[in-house]
């Protein structure tokens, strides 16, 4: 089966919000705070343009409350008298001449009475840089197993290292979009967004009106790795704050440059580890300090910092864990979600340690990480013993015999004594990614899905869950022709309507396949039962279904399934103890690296990735999934690095902020065991956040291999790696 | 905006008298960068060279290769007679963002925009290419190491445009081009250097290492000295009284000093070859 | 909604052009560029917009047979050219691209068609470049580009996985 919506892509009729033209529209524009922190003395309108020709909104407009609401309702749409950060959004402009607003922009300025701003997260904040609690604290979160001074105490070593990582933009191709209108007395906001429902409550909230008065419609999303999660509300806010103000349909498309300045990036963090081993190299102990920099608003950084919490430890048996983290209130805009959620940070300190471990101890770091996975019947950080089957040692091995790992090394061996500047490494990780909601997120999103039988026969899977190029449409089309035993012409996917779809939750969480696409089954399965044929497939399904409309006209024949836990699935909130997530993905990274000692540069020049979803449900979608995390995560480790200034980004440009070429990555080779988990729909678990965990840590490693260097802070630019190598030349002159 | 749009040499240059003259355009390539959002770049008279057929395409003659001022990179790159003659034409070009850039950035262009991190200026001074200026008051030629005298700025006159660009056939004992980008494709470079030997001797020309591409007199006198450099530290230090790398958005002063240093090293080899 | 809409009420150009193999003929605004010409005043939305400044190659055309990013392309250079846009791709000539998961979101991928295009149409540039060189202008944040690479030599090959 091929992706559904494949042909109109490439042969460009897709329509993405940019592309419809919407007779009598107006462009709309944000005025944004010029500065990280202060109160709002003025707003001055340039006496030489004709104002009278422009909408313009400022936060009085707002009829509901000035929140986007998410988790916390801390964030205004408007800022009213004080900006927290950079870019915040204070104003906003329309005018049909999407040129005229653009000008109209640069001839409105914000005028700021500047306080203290907070910056840097790594150091604590001065008394007059304190704004929220007494610390800048937006949340701490512990995760505790066992003693873990008691077990350091007792380790034969005990090795320490700290790890940051950088913000990471997402660079989905489609910047930022919305559309906004009024029909009838029913707002509609159409755009580029992950997750419908999340705008539809932050819009019902903030313009004060009825449920049913609001719909909000996904349009073709070109790409969102989690930056089309929360950010979307704030746009359609904006275009529909427009949209009432002028009674004209408004559009509000960003430039790359905004869109990179002012939306949300991967937080940034630092991760300590103090890790006790025995005379073995098995793990005793494992303490780790999470800290993440959440920017000006709480958005969703709480469950940012869970997830990277979670997976800290990493995909190992240690019976004395104890992880704290806390993210911290800063005057950045406000990091947010992005593909693994707080996981690839966590996952790159843990993986990268536990080659400076190995090390340390004098093991292989194969070997040291065969002692120490997770067999089945061991317990994770949180309590939750792993029983699914799954042989994470033999994940490990194969992707070790498949990077040809043994006979590489000694081609690096020799590559390093013959040739005066060029050397190659071979790097691992082992990780795991846990799939849909944390804890108890899932009972608590309480996913609804619905399948209706057409009247010709044909059936509609209707879920908020969006296509965003992850292959939502063709995998939900392939659950539901498995289930029902039709062919997958006769399967219809609804658009994202909320005015006609029920809310499944958003597709975020690698939870799309796995928790919806269960929904779907079960739907599948109760539309079966309302035409009273429960095993009726292909031309007699479509009999029943067409003959139950002859019998009811008029009527809607519509199969419903609720999110029910998987049986014996428990998690406590106020321990942090417990099943953490139904289900996980686990993976293998190997990556080999070749560095040029003439410009510190590294380039990877072989990446094999071997996982374990469960079931594969779509070969070619599964091997794109990983192949595109994979690229985002060497890009991550190696050039994608975000630069400030005062708060701002300076280099929000993509002739500035690097991303990966197709010239700058190999081929990168893909395989997968498949363990069938039966929770999931075919056997299948989350998958599209796995392949950004390992990456980053694999690529570092081989390059600290390849070079001697000991890095332990991403993206790893030659700049840093020259700097590195510079140190240890110093420090064994020293010595010498 | 305005554009004047002649169809040969003479309107245009016409066109150049202005008060205030217009602004040449060849390939956009860098004037267009980020338009719709640099207005104040709309509010100005613009000259397209594109309908000006004097200005179009490569042309060989015995002792040069002319290029035309809308000569683009890739009809360089497609010209067998470059890669055969003029073989760091052809590797420059090809480093220049990718075939989308390539098919409409031009030579012309990349001198007269006057960036630091040109990929296209650091050969052509390498291999000695003289500018082609002309005004209504006639033609002069101005050699490429004295064309800039600062950052963006040259000794073209406001009413004068680049025509073409020669460059003289002679054979060369050794040519390299090297460009450090932050990755290998469709990348502004961090570091740029141009070698060519000659009969008229060493030729070492470095980018994104000052406020202009140059040549580096002392690292060429050295060579030309026949002093083999035993290790890039060597011509670290010569380097230092060529070149003036800064830290901005895009790298460190230390990183291109030193890369600067190894890659030259790494270009003329220890031992200088034989006399060409 | 006007797209490229002047203020300042610049005089137009009027400017004849070739646009997927048919004579047109359009005015327009000398700041506007060719994107904006296709997207906006001719409703040929398949050309994206990804950066506005040269670098995703999301609005690749063809111009007189070369690829070119129209974000950086004055409409009025369209003047006498062979403007060449994935409206006028044949849709069979896209099966390998298809099965082989060149594309995810789509944001990129008519730009990618048309540089993959030109290779399919000029095989010999892999004499000289490989199929990574040449796609370099692309920039796809979903693929990691295996499936574009793949997709092309497949295409080359006659060849269908």
């Amino acid at each position: 089966m091929e992706r559904i919506e494949g042909l109109a892509k490439l042969t460009g009729a897709e329509r993405y919000v940019d592309d419809l033209a919407v007779q009598g529209a107006l462009w709309g524009m944000t005025v944004r705070s010029p500065a990280p922190r202060g109160r709002i003395r003025e707003i001055r309108f340039d006496p030489a343009v004709d104002w009278s020709r422009f909408t313009v909104v400022d936060h009085r407009d707002v009829p509901g409350a000035n929140e986007v609401l998410l988790i916390e309702p801390d964030q205004p749409v408007l800022a009213a008298d004080r900006v927290r950060h950079v870019h915040e959004p204070v104003l906003l402009l329309a005018h049909p001449s999407r040129d005229a607003v653009r000008r109209a922009v640069r001839s409105v300025q914000i005028v700021v009475d500047p306080e203290p701003a907070y910056l840097d997260f790594r150091r604590p904040p001065g008394a007059d840089q304190v704004q929220r609690g007494d610390d800048n604290v937006i949340k701490r979160l512990k995760i505790e197993k066992g003693d873990v001074e008691a077990a350091l105490a007792r380790a034969a070593r005990v090795v320490e290292g700290t790890y940051r990582t950088g913000a990471q933009e997402h660079v989905y191709l489609e910047t930022q979009g919305m559309l906004a209108w009024e029909e009838d007395g029913v707002l509609f906001i159409k755009g580029s967004l992950q997750c419908p429902y999340y705008v539809h409550r932050a819009a019902v909230r903030a313009l004060g009106r009825a449920l049913d008065r609001v719909r909000i419609v996904q349009a073709p999303t070109g790409g969102g790795f989690g930056g089309k999660e929360e950010y979307p509300s704030m746009i359609a806010l904006h275009a529909a704050l427009l949209a009432l103000k002028s009674g004209r349909p408004v559009k509000i498309v960003y430039d790359r440059g905004e869109d990179m300045e002012a939306t949300t990036k991967r937080h940034p963090s630092i991760v300590r580890h103090r890790t006790g081993v025995d005379a073995d190299g098995r793990l005793v102990a494992q303490d780790v300090e999470v800290v993440m920099d959440g920017g000006a608003y709480v958005t969703l950084s709480p469950v940012v910092l869970s997830r990277g919490i979670i997976h800290a430890a990493g995909p190992y048996r240690c019976d004395d864990v104890r992880i704290v983290g806390r993210a911290m209130f800063t005057n950045s805009p406000p990091h947010g979600a992005f593909r693994g959620f707080g996981a690839p940070q966590t996952h790159f300190a843990n993986e990268r340690h536990m080659d400076v471990v190995a090390t340390a101890v004098g093991l292989d770091p194969i070997e040291l990480r065969r002692r120490n996975l997770i067999i089945d019947g061991d317990e994770t950080a949180t309590g939750q013993v792993i029983a699914d089957g799954v042989d994470r040692v033999a994940l490990l091995d194969r992707a070790v015999e498949l990077s040809g790992w043994a006979v590489k090394e000694r081609d690096h061996e020799r590559l390093a004594r013959t040739d005066p500047w060029l050397r190659r490494g071979m790097g691992l990780a082992c990780f795991h990614h846990g799939a849909g909601f944390t804890g108890s997120g899932e009972v608590v999103l309480a996913s609804r899905l619905d399948v209706a039988g057409l009247p010709d026969g044909r059936v509609e899977v209707r879920s908020a869950n969006i296509e965003m190029g992850q292959g939502t449409l063709t995998i939900f089309t392939r659950i539901a022709a498995e289930r029902l035993g039709v062919d997958p012409s006769r399967i219809v996917i609804a658009e994202a309507d909320t005015g006609r779809v029920p809310n499944s939750g958003p597709t975020v969480a690698s939870r799309t396949a796995m928790v919806v696409g269960r929904l779907v089954e079960e739907a599948c399965d109760d539309l079966r039962a309302r035409v009273s044929r429960p095993d009726a497939t292909g031309d007699d399904l479509r009999r029943a279904i067409v003959d139950w409309h002859a019998a009811n006209p008029g009527a809607e024949l519509v199969g419903r399934a609720a999110y029910e836990p998987p049986p014996g699935v428990r998690w406590d909130d106020a321990t942090y103890r417990g099943d953490a997530y139904a289900a996980y993905g686990w993976g293998a990274y190997v990556a080999e690296v070749e560095v040029d000692l003439r410009t510190w540069g590294a380039r990877v020049v072989d990446f094999v990735a071997v996982q374990d979803v469960g079931t594969v449900l779509h070969p070619t979608l599964a091997r794109g999934q990983v192949q595109g995390g994979v690229a985002q995560g060497i890009g991550w480790a190696l050039m994608e690095e975000c630069r400030w200034k005062e708060g701002a980004m300076t280099n929000a440009q993509l002739t500035n902020y690097i991303v990966p070429t197709s010239d700058d990555l190999p081929s990168l080779r893909v395989y997968f065991e498949e363990t069938p988990w039966p929770g999931g729909p075919l056997g299948a678990k989350g998958l599209g956040e796995l392949p950004i965990d390992g990456p980053a840590p694999a690529v570092v490693n081989a390059i600290a291999r390849a070079t001697g260097a000991a890095p332990t802070e991403i993206p790893l630019t030659p700049e840093r790696l020259m700097d590195l190598l510079d140190a240890r030349e110093r420090g064994r002159a020293r010595i010498a | 905006m305005r554009v004047v749009r002649p169809r040969d040499l003479r309107t245009a240059l016409a066109a150049m008298e202005a008060d205030v003259a217009p602004t040449p355009l060849a390939g956009g390539t860098d004037l267009l960068v980020h338009w719709p959002v640099r207005p104040e770049a709309h509010d100005r008279e613009y000259l397209d060279l594109q309908g000006v057929g004097e200005l179009a395409g490569v042309r060989w003659s015995g002792d040069a290769l002319e290029l035309g001022a809308m000569a683009s990179y890739w009809d360089v790159i497609v010209d067998r007679r470059a890669k055969a003659e003029l073989p760091l034409l052809v590797r420059a070009a090809r480093q220049v963002g990718a075939i989308q850039i390539q098919s409409r950035g031009t030579w012309a262009g990349n001198v007269a925009n006057g960036s630091p991190a040109a990929d296209g200026v650091p050969v052509l001074m390498a291999y000695d290419a003289v500018l082609v200026l002309a005004s209504r008051g006639g033609r002069r030629e101005v050699a490429l190491d004295a064309y800039y005298t600062g950052y963006r700025t040259s000794v073209r006159r406001d009413d004068e445009l680049i025509v073409a660009i020669r460059i003289p056939r002679r054979p060369h004992s050794l040519e390299r081009f090297v460009k450090v980008g932050p990755r290998r494709a469709q990348a502004i470079a961090k570091v740029g250097l141009a070698v060519a030997r000659s009969v008229s001797g060493w030729r070492v020309v470095a980018a994104s290492v000052a406020p202009t591409v140059r040549r580096c007199p002392s690292v060429e006198r050295l060579l030309d000295d026949g002093v083999a450099p035993r290790h890039s530290g060597d011509l670290e230090a010569a380097l230092r009284s060529d070149v003036a790398p800064i830290d901005d958005l895009r790298s460190t002063a230390a990183y291109r000093a030193r890369v600067l240093a190894r890659v030259l090293f790494d270009a003329v080899g220890t031992g200088v070859p034989d006399s060409p | 909604m006007q797209g490229s809409g002047a203020v300042r009420g610049s005089p137009e150009i009027e400017i004849g052009f070739t646009l997927n193999g048919r004579p047109t003929t359009v005015t327009v605004d000398p700041a506007a560029r060719l994107l904006d010409l296709l997207r906006y005043d001719l409703g040929l939305t398949g050309t994206k917009e990804g950066c506005g400044e040269g670098e995703c190659g999301a609005c690749t055309v063809w111009l007189d047979g070369l690829p070119a990013d129209s974000c950086l392309v004055p409409a009025f250079q369209a003047e006498g050219r062979d403007v060449r846009t994935i409206e006028s791709v044949d849709p069979a000539r896209l099966r390998a691209l298809h099965v082989s998961g060149a594309t995810q979101c789509g944001a990129c991928t008519p730009g990618v068609v048309m540089t993959a295009l030109w290779i399919l149409e000029n095989p010999a540039l892999l004499e000289s470049h490989s199929i990574r060189e040449i796609m370099a202008g692309n920039i796809c944040r979903c693929t990691g580009y295996d499936g574009i690479i793949e997709g092309i030599e497949d295409a080359m090959s006659g060849r269908l996985p």
